[in-house]
């Protein structure tokens, strides 16, 4: 939905100095938290750095620490080393969610719409959905021919369920009024897809789908470990094989930068997509 | 042009129901004529509009529109409910347009909803989300959806009784002047007896265990109705009667001089509108 926000125009230039303050004072108050919990987090990252490396026994991995961290991934990006294993792995987890949800979607939409189908469909669904996806591992690399087939189909596997299940509660909360309505003013079924379920349900579709890149995020670091030789997965193990620790560390600075911003995007999805009147 | 309805001998069992809940119901109405359908709560009002909207067929028996069996639901005959159902993601525009979307009929569609929601009242607002109008405008917003299709039949399921006194008053006017200006047949469930008297041509009173159809009055006065006139008092009182003969014993009782007190004093016509049955009883109770 399109909220937009529109700004009274200052009578004289000078007021705009005043207007900016105002923004300006909007956004230090909206920044505050934030930046605390970022500053909460760096300084325990730091503690733990100072502990590890005071410590004779942990002694090796004291470029864990923030400086030596920071310095290894500034190198990362200065040289653009970083970016052949992001896109290795955003394309395996692109792939995977789209997947994911080319077949979570309609299914959600039917086992919302028949109950007869989520009845039958429950234990069965329940059980496959508490197996990890890793489990899945042997079997996909048996199956699939090449190493980015298998880790595509553990993500999308993963990913899969909060898709589904979210589009189904999506669907169960449609009010029934609406596809009365719809169908006395002539609705066929193309347009009850269309213009009543389909914006009904956008909004717990893209919930599900921030669920699923939550998982399939997780997922992905773990299948990369094995057999492929790129992504961030295979960054990390490498790094680790080479005890570069201050890379390693780095790339899991980049895993987590990333994931926030996957998930950053399917906030904003989710908030464009709700209909109610307050985001 | 209105439609004619003929409703023959409609019996309808709900499924995992032991007793029918509708019986033998049969009824005609000439095109363009209003007819209010009144009755106990639980009498099958909805049901029976439910199958002249095509949304439910009945077990035994035809609805006849026009002389076809009534067998789905159809943009020439439209359903209002209690509740506007506005689709809560569309602008007033959209949803009044949507009926004619369905149809495929999108030649002309933006000027036709801005003469709709002209006479609706809401002109300025066709571009504002449903969700920030009033309830009373919401339900305008739903008349103006399904006039939007040229019904020749409004099906309208107790519309305004989740409104206020004053907008439900000017709501009644308004349905009465679009069905006369267009011709359009009406039939409205009500609970809300002063309801039935200033919009329909003829009221029907329903029984119910099972729902049959018990009386009928003919209100012949002029629209715009004189709320206040002595005849439409007299109308209010007779169908109040009628409605009490309709009533479980135990409630009838109290009823037996239900009638009176009602009429003739009644001041103005806005305020004063008709409490439903349940509060009638209630104020004559305290009297
Ligand atoms: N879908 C259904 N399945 C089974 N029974 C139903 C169903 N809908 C309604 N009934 C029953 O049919 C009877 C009539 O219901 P209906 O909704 O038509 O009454 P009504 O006259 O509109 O009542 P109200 O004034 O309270 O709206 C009721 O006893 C109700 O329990
Ligand atoms: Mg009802």
């Amino acid at each position: 939905m399109n909220r937009d926000v529109t700004f009274d125009m200052p009578a004289t230039p000078g007021e705009w100095g005043w207007a900016s303050l105002r923004s300006l004072n909007h956004l230090r108050r909206a920044l505050q938290y934030p930046v605390l919990g970022i500053a909460g987090l760096l300084a325990l990252w730091w503690w733990g750095g100072w502990v590890i490396a005071n410590n004779p026994d942990t002694m090796a991995f004291a470029s864990f620490a923030p400086g030596p961290t920071l310095a290894a991934f500034w190198d990362l990006v200065s040289s653009g080393q970083v970016w052949s294993p992001i896109e290795s792995s955003l394309h395996r987890v692109g792939f995977g969610l789209l997947y994911a949800i080319l077949i979570g979607v309609p299914l959600g939409v039917m086992i919302g719409y028949f109950n007869v189908l989520r009845e039958t469909t429950h234990v069965p669904f329940q059980f496959l959905r508490m197996i990890s996806p890793l489990a899945w591992m042997p079997i996909a690399v048996l199956a699939f021919a090449t190493w980015d087939a298998a880790i595509i189909f553990l993500i999308a596997i993963a990913a899969v369920w909060p898709i589904t299940y979210a589009t189904a509660h999506g669907v169960q909360r449609i009010d029934p009024m609406w596809l009365k309505v719809g169908s006395n003013l002539g609705a066929n079924p193309y347009h009850t897809l269309r213009y009543i379920v389909m914006p009904a349900i956008a909004q717990d579709v893209f919930a599900g789908i921030r669920l699923a890149v939550g998982v399939a995020w997780i997922v992905l670091v773990p299948a990369e470990y094995l057999g492929v030789t790129s992504g961030l997965g295979y960054a990390i193990n490498d790094a680790r094989d080479t005890l570069e620790y201050d890379k390693l560390a780095a790339f899991v600075l980049v895993i987590g930068l990333i994931g926030y911003m996957l998930d950053a995007i399917c906030v904003r999805l989710i908030r464009r997509s709700s209909y109610h009147a307050q985001g | 042009m209105g439609a004619a309805i003929s409703i023959d001998y409609i019996t309808h069992h709900y499924p995992k129901q032991k007793d029918p809940t509708l019986k033998d119901i049969e009824l005609t109405v000439r095109p363009g004529e209003t007819i209010a359908l009144i009755g106990q709560s639980g009498c099958g009002k909805s049901t029976l509009l439910h199958m002249l909207a095509g949304l439910l067929i009945p077990s035994e028996g035809a609805v006849r529109i026009n002389g076809h069996q009534v067998i789905k639901p159809s943009p020439r005959w439209n359903m209002m409910f209690q509740k506007p159902s506005l689709y809560p993601w569309m602008t007033v525009r959209r949803n009044t347009s949507l009926g004619l979307i369905f149809q495929g009929r999108r030649d002309g569609m933006n000027k036709r909803v801005d003469a709709l929601l002209e006479t609706v009242g809401l002109a300025d607002k066709a571009e504002v989300n449903v969700q920030s109008l009033s309830g009373g405008q919401q339900q305008r917003v739903a008349l103006a959806r399904s006039l939007a299709t040229d019904p020749e039949l409004l099906l309208l399921d107790e519309p305004f009784s989740a409104l206020d006194a004053f907008t439900k008053v000017e709501l009644q006017e308004e349905v009465s002047r679009l069905s006369q200006e267009r011709g359009i047949t009406v039939v409205f469930v009500t609970h809300d007896i002063e309801e039935a008297i200033a919009m329909a041509d003829r009221v029907v009173v329903m029984g119910s265990n099972p729902g049959t159809l018990k009386h009928e009055l003919t209100v012949e006065l002029p629209h715009p109705r004189d709320r206040a006139g002595a005849r439409f008092n007299e109308l209010k009182a007779e169908l109040m009667e009628f409605f009490g003969a309709t009533r479980h014993p135990a409630a009838r009782r109290e009823d037996t001089d239900a009638t009176a007190p009602d009429a003739p004093e009644e001041g103005s016509a806005a305020a004063e509108s008709e409490p439903d049955s349940e509060s009638g009883r209630r104020a004559i109770r305290a009297a």
